[in-house]
């Protein structure tokens, strides 16, 4: 149990910056989700975490400890590997059990501990197995049940789910958020996949190319994102994003988008706005606040037709594109409202959910 | 069997894909190329052992060369209570021992080197190759030439001693047994170590985690070291002359072989009984040199 501190982390591969400044604060039994796409140097901030790469500057902390020039096996930490990385020539509980014996538990001990791990995985009939005689999914138990044994201070996962098919991954993330809940260590976990992240994070940690966008809670991260690669990079599909000026109509502000389409800001909005009008910035709506418009139009909505260029059944709803200058838009009605190619749908934009990006600092305004 | 069941599932008249012909004929090459290749490498061993069952009247007759008319077992015997063969056996037994042990604890450190990816590990690696590729033919010169020099500086004599072989032949041996090893051991996924390390293991964890995990290679390069030591002919030749310093192989060809007179028989035992030991080291490691342990390390 302990948290972890990370201080202007930075870290240079022969002069190449993989990670570049880096604060972070992780609270004891905290799920912590390092996410962001391959190369922003997630990887690298975990292996700096576990020891496994030195930081070329800045320190890093576990518990009370400054653990920069720690080596790994004083650091009371576990890994899972993306690749599972079980020893071949162990059985199941040989595995588990490698670094209980190390650190000379007694054998009483070490049983009762393997035996308490297995139960919480449901891997208790594959003790005495070896790792290729196991499907990925018992591997990746396997993985997950080494480094629980140990009982550590810290837990970290490198993309642990990676190397398994769709469903099974599914079911071992329900599997990690379950184990957990249960064992509650800190936990800095690392993932390309932002649903992985959404699921499982008490905190998100997105980066970008070395350094942290954002951090804040699943909830935050897509509602509130704050430069505009948070809000292209969480959430499926994507944010929709346009050019756009704003422009002023007395009291009132407008979203120009195009020659035909122009939505009002809400009222709420206008004082955060009224600065940049004038401006061009980029406009950004997610899928689902652009749904199909029936009876009256909500407050801070506005309602507009346009023409429907891709219409894509997903069962539980509908993705309907259509094109504003040059640009794809998304939206997400509902499947028995849905228009058809070529036919001009109404449909109504809640501008309530939406974000102005200045397209020089890539920051949220 | 597997064209039997094929052709059983042939109804007349119907062709089937040229998937199942070009199979079956690829087997039937196969299976050609691999019959003519025994052939033509057990021919000689056979002759070898139908040899060293005759005496040397019945080897110059003009009989049969194939066939023992009358088997006798006196090379064997001759062979085999001679103490010069006995020495040449245990000249060679040492050196080959020495070399693989010599061989073995410079080569896995340096196959394992390039694993650390230290500043210049893989130039390293490539000179390493590149000493593989200097053949012995062109170096044994320069190598007396060497000896005798420092003979002549500092009076230690290196020539006509067995053991001189225990130095020279891990020049051979070193270069191509790392660089299996480099190939193998780079087939061993990081994360092993890694995994290990945070296990709280001890870098390198050689003894329980890598050399477990890397042991068909480290195998496979004792077997290929030790042939190549227990057979090595041209150091033997060159840097030993003596009766009691030669070993097995060139030992046979000195003394067995006398002016023009060929003791075929005993040439052709002394050269079966020498070839026993590889023969036995490779059917009880064989398991070893083809089973993949790391299977299953990592996703399969």
């Amino acid at each position: 149990m302990a948290q972890v501190a990370l201080r202007n982390i930075v870290k240079t591969f022969d002069k190449t910056p993989a990670v570049q400044g880096i604060d972070l604060d992780i609270a004891d039994r905290e799920f912590i989700v390092l996410v962001g796409p391959s190369g922003c140097g997630k990887s690298t901030t975990l292996r700096m975490i576990a020891g496994l790469e030195e930081a070329t500057s800045g320190e890093i902390y576990i518990g009370d400890q400054l653990v920069n020039d720690v080596p790994p096996k004083d650091l009371d930490i576990a890994m899972v590997f993306q690749n599972y990385a079980l020893y071949p020539h162990m059985t199941v509980f040989e595995n588990m059990s490698f670094g209980l014996r190390l650190k000379k538990f007694p054998k009483a001990e070490i049983k009762e501990r393997v035996q308490g791990a297995a139960r919480i995985l449901d891997i208790t009939e594959l003790l005495d197995r070896r790792p290729k005689q196991l499907s990925g999914g018992q591997r990746q138990r396997v993985a997950m049940g080494r480094a629980i044994v140990r009982n550590p201070k810290v837990f970290l996962f490198d993309e642990p789910l990676s190397n398994l098919d769709a469903k099974l991954r599914v079911q071992m993330r329900t599997e990690i958020k379950k184990i957990h809940q249960k064992v509650t260590t800190t936990t800095v976990y690392v993932t390309h996949d932002q649903v992985e992240a959404m699921t499982l994070a008490d905190r998100v940690v997105i980066m970008n190319a070395g350094r942290i966008d954002q951090i804040g809670s699943p909830h935050e991260v897509y509602h509130s994102p704050k430069t505009q690669f948070v809000a292209g990079f969480i959430g499926s599909p994507t944010m929709n994003m346009l050019p756009c000026r704003l422009v002023e109509n007395g009291s009132r502000l407008t979203v120009r988008l195009s020659d035909w389409l122009s939505l009002p800001v809400p009222p709420s909005r206008v004082a955060r706005y009224r600065a940049r009008v004038g401006k061009e910035l980029t406009f950004g709506l997610r899928p689902e606040h652009i749904i199909e418009g029936r009876g009256d139009v909500p407050p801070g909505a506005a309602a507009f037709e346009a023409p429907l260029d891709v219409v894509e059944p997903m069962g539980m709803e509908t993705m309907v594109y259509f094109i504003v200058d040059g640009v794809e838009v998304c939206g997400r009605v509902n499947p028995a409202a849905a228009g058809r190619v070529g036919e001009s749908m109404r449909l109504v934009a809640d501008l309530n959910q939406m974000h102005l990006i200045d397209p020089h600092t890539q920051m949220v305004i | 069997m597997t064209t039997a069941i094929a052709d059983a599932g042939h109804t007349p008249g119907v062709r089937y894909g040229s998937i199942s012909q070009g199979r079956r004929r690829t087997l039937y090459w196969s299976y050609f190329f691999l019959i003519l290749f025994v052939i033509v490498f057990l021919t000689p061993p056979v002759y070898m052992f139908i040899t060293s069952l005759k005496s040397s009247a019945e080897i110059s007759a003009a009989s049969n060369p194939w066939w023992v008319y009358n088997p006798t077992l006196s090379n064997y015997a001759d062979l085999l209570t001679q103490k010069t063969y006995l020495i040449f056996f245990r000249n060679s037994a040492v050196v080959s021992l020495c070399v693989v042990t010599i061989t073995m604890l410079i080569s896995v450190l340096a196959a394992f080197s390039p694993r650390m990816k230290f500043w210049g590990s893989a130039t390293l690696a490539t000179g390493v190759f590149l000493a593989y590729l200097i053949p012995d033919t062109l170096v044994f010169i320069p190598l007396f030439k060497t000896f005798a020099f420092i003979h002549d500086k500092r009076g230690i004599e290196l020539i006509n001693h067995w053991w001189v072989l225990i130095i020279l032949l891990p020049t051979l041996t070193v270069p191509f047994c790392t660089w299996i090893m480099i190939g193998y051991f780079a087939s061993i996924p990081k994360e092993l170590d890694e995994a290990a390390l945070i296990d709280g293991a001890v870098y390198p964890d050689a003894d329980k985690i890598f050399i477990p995990v890397a042991l068909p290679g480290i195998i496979a390069a004792m077997i290929f070291c030790f042939t190549v030591s227990w057979a090595n002919f041209l150091y033997g030749l060159a840097f030993t002359t003596s009766a009691d310093q030669l070993t097995l192989p060139v030992g046979i060809v000195t003394t067995l072989i006398r002016g023009d007179v060929y003791a075929w028989g005993q040439i052709m035992t002394g050269a079966l009984l020498g070839a026993a030991p590889p023969l036995i080291i490779y059917a009880f490691l064989m398991d070893y040199y083809i089973a993949g342990l790391t299977a299953g390390a990592t996703k399969g």
